[in-house]
């Protein structure tokens, strides 16, 4: 996994509630075998007219966010199901940090295992953000994890909360599993006692 | 974790029971009991297992089996559509190369990964279930904790047998008062989705407890703890009491013998001690509670069938104005608008919250005898297993839906989620037993009402919303 340590860029603003992951990427996407190649199907609905060409009033079709690393977003986003093809999609899009008040449970642990920092942020915050965003390539926010801080265009700064285990895998890019392996002996003694609980 | 005065939480005690590990930090390793696992998000995991030279570390935990993606028209030519049938394909060969038992597309047991689990016994009082899957939370009407994962985790516990976790929050949903005749499980569900939001229980986990969820069978607890995901819930789940046991009792994987009399034991021990702390409780009366019908592209859009589709204009908040006047005009809507007055191309019944024996005989019930209405485009049944179709066509149910009009098919996800051919037209609108009605769910900008099955079998009838509790 790509290792998230800082990051500058301008960021795109997506005003919707409940930004579910149907939204993100439609199921018509998810029959792929690969984790790759999603970027194309990002907000697929959103973003194409039924001809197949751009809708140009989506934000990620305007010339200033055709580039955008960063989301900033209305509440709950990455609600609904727990497919991992959203976070992929948004990675092979170029996105590698969303920000908004809330994120559904998944979604968020999705990020987590794909580069990408999901920032929660207080709705005041956001209204902030959405007012940097909304100024197009003239504004850009810095991320720096280590720090858990954005930067805003004006120079003011946010403070942002994470979990200290994630934000240890995130900034070194740690493989979940490879961890977890590690505690091979205390996974084999937990199913040793297992054997009391023969119908489980 | 146990709280000052020593008492926990149903949650709190399958957790503890589970614990592999627990750092400083509070991340635990929690082992997973049950994996059930589908053909659209395991590719990724099983091809990860073999980049690393990994194997399955439980296969005996791991049960696979074809959903979404598959037709439900005749299978015995295959798979017609290639992307899915090669996706179907990966799983048959994954299943196969890492020992994992796989139900394929014309195995009678075969059916959605939620109705199966449970009705093979594999889903059991007491144990974590995850599955790549966010419906995953059906199976904790059991007593399980059971919860959707990503691919990168399915992956993780086909290789450990466990997860990483942080502990969630939890959060008591009591339900009192008995439903009026059908009103039930899904109503219940949608209106407390209505009350905490989409979100209201991110971070949570939600115990359902109280007079109606006592009074609710397994299938209707599996419903409401099905849509715990819909209110953001990371799982719900029922305290099991004998009912789950009855219905468990001699199921293929069940326990069996001096083991179930054990397996008992422990299970009627799962529940939450009195005076344990739960973080927030919400109440909800059951007994007035009307027909529940959604009327926008979020499953928090929620009114009564004697309400109106509400004025988006009167929300203060400025997103959730705008976003609510986007989902009105994408659902081809006014405000204002009796919701028994919109009229309907499509009614589906099925989907892992209704596609169980239950549903089937409920809606057969009220169609019995009659015909859909003929303004209707279609109205299509889908078994929720092969286990349930054989059960509703030992029963005569599919003589009824038939002799009425609707379309009987082959188990899997079918228009839930529109993987398969099964699909609404752009604005054709439906009123559907499945669980979310988001854009473009159930088929490209299709409309999606979502109903309880009484709901959908008595709007088959007329072509529009009609309260259930006047059909008598």
């Amino acid at each position: 996994m790509q290792p998230f340590t800082t990051l500058t860029s301008t960021p795109a603003p997506l005003k919707v509630l409940n930004v579910d992951t149907d939204m993100i990427i439609p199921k018509q996407f998810l029959k792929t075998i690969e984790r790759t190649g999603l970027g194309t199907a990002l907000f697929a609905e959103m973003r194409y007219k039924e001809d197949g060409s751009e809708n140009p009033d989506f934000v990620l079709n305007q010339p200033a966010y055709r580039k955008a690393q960063i989301l900033v977003a209305g509440d709950n986003f990455g609600c609904g199901s727990s497919r991992e093809h959203a976070p992929w999609a948004l990675l092979d899009f170029g996105i590698r940090c969303v920000i908004s008040t809330s994120f559904a449970d998944i979604f968020y642990n999705n990020c987590f295992k794909n580069g990408i920092l999901p920032i929660k942020v207080t709705p005041e915050q956001l209204d902030m953000l959405f007012d940097d965003a909304e100024r197009g390539s003239n504004a850009t926010l810095s991320i720096d994890l280590e720090k858990q801080t954005i930067k805003g265009p004006d120079g003011g700064e946010i403070h942002f909360e994470i979990d200290a285990f994630r934000k240890h895998c995130l900034l070194n890019g740690l493989d979940d599993i490879g961890l977890t392996m590690e505690k091979g002996k205390q996974i084999d003694s937990y199913e040793e006692k297992l054997k009391q609980r023969a119908w489980a | 974790m146990t709280t000052t005065n020593g008492t926990r939480t149903l949650y709190d005690k399958i957790f503890d029971d589970h614990v592999v590990d627990r750092q400083d930090d509070g991340t635990c390793l929690l082992y997973i009991d049950r994996h059930l696992v589908h053909e659209v998000t395991s590719p990724q995991a099983f091809e990860g297992l073999r980049m690393a030279g990994r194997k399955v570390r439980a296969p005996e935990k791991t049960l696979a089996v074809v959903d979404h993606n598959i037709q439900t028209t005749d299978r015995s030519k295959g798979i017609q559509e290639e992307s899915s049938r090669i996706q179907v394909e990966t799983l048959a060969r994954n299943a196969k190369d890492f020992g994992v038992e796989y139900f394929n597309e014309l195995d009678r047991r075969q059916g959605i990964v939620h109705i199966i689990g449970p009705e093979q016994g594999f889903t059991l009082p007491g144990t974590t279930v995850v599955c790549g899957d966010s419906h995953t939370s059906t199976h904790g009407a059991f007593g399980a904790l059971a919860h959707g994962i990503g691919t990168s985790e399915v992956e993780h516990v086909l290789a450990t047998q466990t997860l990483i976790q942080t502990k969630a929050k939890n959060m008591l949903v009591q339900v009192d008062g008995t439903p009026a005749p059908g009103v039930g499980a899904k109503d219940i569900a949608l209106a407390i989705i209505g009350e905490i939001g989409t979100a209201g229980g991110t971070g949570s986990v939600i115990e359902y407890a109280g007079e109606a969820i006592r009074g609710l069978s397994m299938e209707g607890r599996m419903t409401l703890c099905n849509m715990s995901i819909e209110g953001g819930a990371r799982a719900g789940m029922v305290a099991p009491d004998q009912k789950a046991f009855d219905y468990l009792k001699g199921r293929p994987k069940s326990p069996k013998g001096e083991a179930w009399e054990a397996a008992v034991r422990y299970w009627e021990t799962l529940r939450s001690d009195e005076g344990a702390h739960f973080d927030r409780v919400v109440k909800l009366d059951a007994a007035n509670l009307p027909p529940i019908v959604s009327w926008g592209t979020s499953p928090e859009d929620v009114v009564s069938v004697t309400g109106i589709v509400p004025d988006p204009e009167l929300i203060e908040d400025e997103v959730k104005r705008a976003s609510k006047k986007r989902a009105l005009e994408y659902m081809g809507l006014t405000a204002g608008t009796k919701m028994t007055e919109i009229p309907l191309d499509v009614i589906w019944i099925g989907s892992c919250t209704n596609g169980r024996i239950e549903d089937m005989r409920m809606v057969a019930r009220i169609v019995e005898g009659k015909k859909i209405h003929e303004s209707l485009d279609y109205a299509m049944i889908v078994p929720g297993s092969g286990l349930v179709k054989q059960q509703a066509e030992l029963e005569g149910l599919d003589k009824i839906f038939l002799a009425a009009g609707f379309e009987w098919r082959e188990p899997g996800c079918s228009m839930c989620l529109g993987m398969n051919p099964d699909q609404l037209k752009p604005g054709q609108r439906a009123a559907s037993t499945s669980n979310r009605n988001f854009e473009g769910r159930q088929g490209y900008r299709g409309r999606t009402h979502l109903v309880s099955p009484a709901m959908a079998a008595a709007a088959a009838l007329t072509g529009h919303f009609v309260d259930v509790r006047t059909l008598g």
